[in-house]
């Protein structure tokens, strides 16, 4: 008679476990009423998701010409208006440029205050979070007073117009780019890797490169997105600072002279969103990117 | 000649002070073991030695070059991490060529140290994996063979095992010492656990407190410690309390058992002492030649596969005419054989042990001292 082989017991258990509490119980079996309240939350929540939508798409289907109805209308008006690809293609130079600097300086920070500078992480956080507790109307008038005029005459220029609507855009991303990348830094050993690139010959620059920003990829790509949304969305700061060609003022303007078409450009607005989510989803999927702890395995 | 050298090594933090005096030589090809608890300045030093601590005071050099200020990344010394600290993002390959990539080695230079040292490491088709593919132990040969691909002058591992189970660890540790007689290379490794240390090294400097507390090879480490520190955390040790009957003569009182041991020591009459046995050295068989002896009653026996562990009660009798009953426990392990009859419980011993078995703790050291040092440890 041979001896029962604990090791493989032991992993039919685990097996049989694991089955049983898929779908988030805590045990191997749960109650009927605890699944009957997950599926009764997940409706509600669709439906508050999804009415608001809902009622935006039939709203934009709603044109009647001399009588007949033409539920195409305000797209076809929106396609056809060269201020819909200016004001989107703006927003999007002006996003990039924005995701350009904010990881510049986001990425290299976070990097530092993890590596060597611990204790700066509470004040370096509060500094992050300024933006969610300064208005943008505070902030705007604070741009123009000191960029207005003499000694810095900023926005007496295009050029210099643009680059304060950057600058401002990318302390509104501090909250979302430091967090983002933040919790990228805490999923990797930053301290180890740092360090075995450094034994191995590598400097900063490529340490910074070739080993941090890689492992930091879907964190970086979560903030960029979130950046994005932010920008392409914001009013307040692009109308103060008379960049009225930016989406966000645009959109706004529209909706004062014309009923169906912001209904279009809001579901257009929620269709790029949901696109750039999907885009991180499937990317944070990627196997390249998943961390091994030690002896996990 | 002195291949790595760290002379009157010293590092503070703030008021603590993490390494004291620190002073090593180690020849080329030479293994040398940190062994010691955690806190006691072990990683430290190997992180001055990587460079990625700076020491407050003293130098360290490798083959004559002062290395003291040259930042990690100019050192030419390669390191295992506990945690491996593979790159995620590249492959097996990748992260072994990555040392020979920074030097700007050609390609095709890079592509076959990387094929050799995968044949080194065992994997030898493992190239196009990712870290995450493969297992701890796996992960682990792979952080070996990134660290020795550029050819470093010094290889140092940290605590390289820890993190594995212990089959993977014991196959582990005798592959690690099979390449580096191969590539006969100069290493330092840091450890807590002693059979590691022991099993690995030519040479163990033994820590505590960021103190050195004894160099040596493992035999003399192991049967000779200098200090009782060294004598309590190296290997299984009794420490019985005892007085000192006759110092000149080596003579000594253990639970009102008069013992000699093999030479005097300094002392007073009736100083209480330690004395440390170690398990190994007692025998229930009646030693031929010159041996000391205690008896007992047997309180325990556990069969642990090659040896069996017996403890035993040490009678009181009589100390200056008075009767001890002071509860010590001598522990033995008898070598497992077919023909080893074992005692029962409560069965009165003899215990024997060669005279020169038993060493005296540090006999001008207070006994407060040398119990709290066996405590840490």
């Amino acid at each position: 008679m041979t001896a029962p082989n604990p090791a493989i017991s032991t992993t039919a258990v685990s097996r049989r476990w694991l089955r049983g509490s898929r779908g988030g119980g805590p045990g191997p079996t749960r109650s009927l009423a605890a699944r009957v309240t997950s599926w009764v939350i997940l409706v509600l929540v669709g439906l508050y998701f999804f009415i608001p939508l809902l009622a935006t798409f039939l709203h934009s289907i709603k044109p009647v010409i001399n009588g007949v109805p033409d539920p195409t209308l305000a797209y076809r008006t929106i396609l056809g208006l060269p201020n819909f690809y200016g004001g989107l293609i703006y927003s999007f130079v002006i996003g990039i440029l924005t995701i350009f600097f904010s990881l510049l300086i986001i990425v290299p920070t976070a990097y530092w205050v993890r590596l060597r500078a611990p204790r700066l992480r509470p004040i370096v956080e509060f500094v992050t979070l300024l933006p969610f507790v300064i208005p943008p109307i505070v902030y705007v008038f604070g741009l123009i007073r000191t960029y207005g005029g003499p000694p810095f005459p900023l926005l007496e220029t295009n050029l210099g117009s643009d680059a304060v609507l950057v600058a401002a855009y990318v302390i509104l991303s501090f909250p979302y780019m430091y967090r983002a990348v933040d919790t990228g830094l805490a999923a990797i050993d930053v301290r180890a890797l740092t360090e075995a690139s450094q034994s191995l010959g590598a400097g900063w620059a490529r340490i910074i490169l070739r080993v941090i920003f890689p492992n930091l990829r879907t964190s970086i790509l979560a903030g960029a997105f979130l950046t994005l949304a932010i920008v392409v969305g914001e009013f307040t700061i692009a109308i103060y600072l008379a960049r009225n060609q930016a989406f966000g003022p645009w959109i706004s303007l529209l909706g004062r002279t014309q009923p169906y078409t912001p209904a279009v450009v809001t579901l257009i607005s929620f269709a790029l969103t949901w696109l750039a989510m999907g885009i991180i989803a499937y990317l944070g999927r990627s196997s390249r990117t998943r961390i091994q702890v030690a002896g996990a395995r | 000649m002195s291949y790595l050298t760290l002379t009157d090594v010293q590092k503070r933090f703030g008021e603590f002070s993490a390494v004291q005096d620190f002073n090593l030589s180690a020849e080329k090809g030479e293994f040398v073991s940190f062994l010691g608890p955690s806190g006691c300045g072990k990683t430290t030093t190997l992180r001055m030695i990587a460079g990625f601590e700076q020491p407050t005071s003293g130098t360290i050099t490798i083959d004559g070059r002062d290395v003291t200020r040259v930042p990690p990344n100019r050192r030419n010394v390669g390191m295992v991490f506990q945690s491996y600290a593979l790159f995620p993002n590249m492959t097996v390959a990748e992260n072994i060529g990555f040392g020979l990539k920074v030097r700007k080695r050609p390609a095709d230079q890079i592509r076959k140290r990387v094929e050799e040292l995968l044949e080194i490491v065992n994997l030898p088709d493992r190239g196009g994996r990712y870290p995450y593919q493969l297992s701890g132990g796996q992960q682990q040969r792979v952080a070996l063979a990134r660290a020795l691909a550029f050819e470093p002058q010094v290889l140092l591992l940290d605590e390289p095992l820890s993190a594995l189970d212990a089959k993977i660890r014991v196959a582990l540790r005798v592959e690690i010492r099979q390449i580096q007689r191969q590539l006969g290379i100069t290493t330092v490794y840091v450890t807590h656990d002693q059979e590691e240390a022991l099993s690995l090294s030519d040479r163990v400097v033994v820590m505590s407190e960021g103190r050195m507390e004894q160099v040596g090879t493992p035999f003399e480490i192991y049967n000779f410690p200098a200090t009782a520190f060294v004598a309590s955390f190296v290997g299984t040790l009794n420490v019985l309390k005892a007085t000192v009957v006759d110092p000149a003569r080596g003579e000594v009182s253990i639970s009102g058992q008069q013992v000699l041991l093999a030479k005097g020591f300094e002392g007073a009459k009736d100083q209480e002492v330690r004395v440390a046995i170690r398990p190994e050295m007692g025998s229930l068989a009646d030693r031929t030649g010159e041996s000391s002896r205690l008896s007992g009653r047997v309180m325990d026996v556990s069969f642990l596969g090659s040896i069996v562990r017996i403890r035993v009660a040490l009678e009181g009798g009589s100390n200056n005419g008075h009767d001890t009953d002071d509860g010590q426990v001598l522990i033995l392990d008898e070598f497992n054989e077919p023909t080893l009859k074992l005692p029962k419980l409560e069965d009165p011993v003899t215990v024997s042990f060669p005279i020169d078995g038993p060493l005296v703790l540090d006999a001008k050291a207070p006994v407060e001292e040398v119990e709290a040092l066996i405590a840490e440890a």
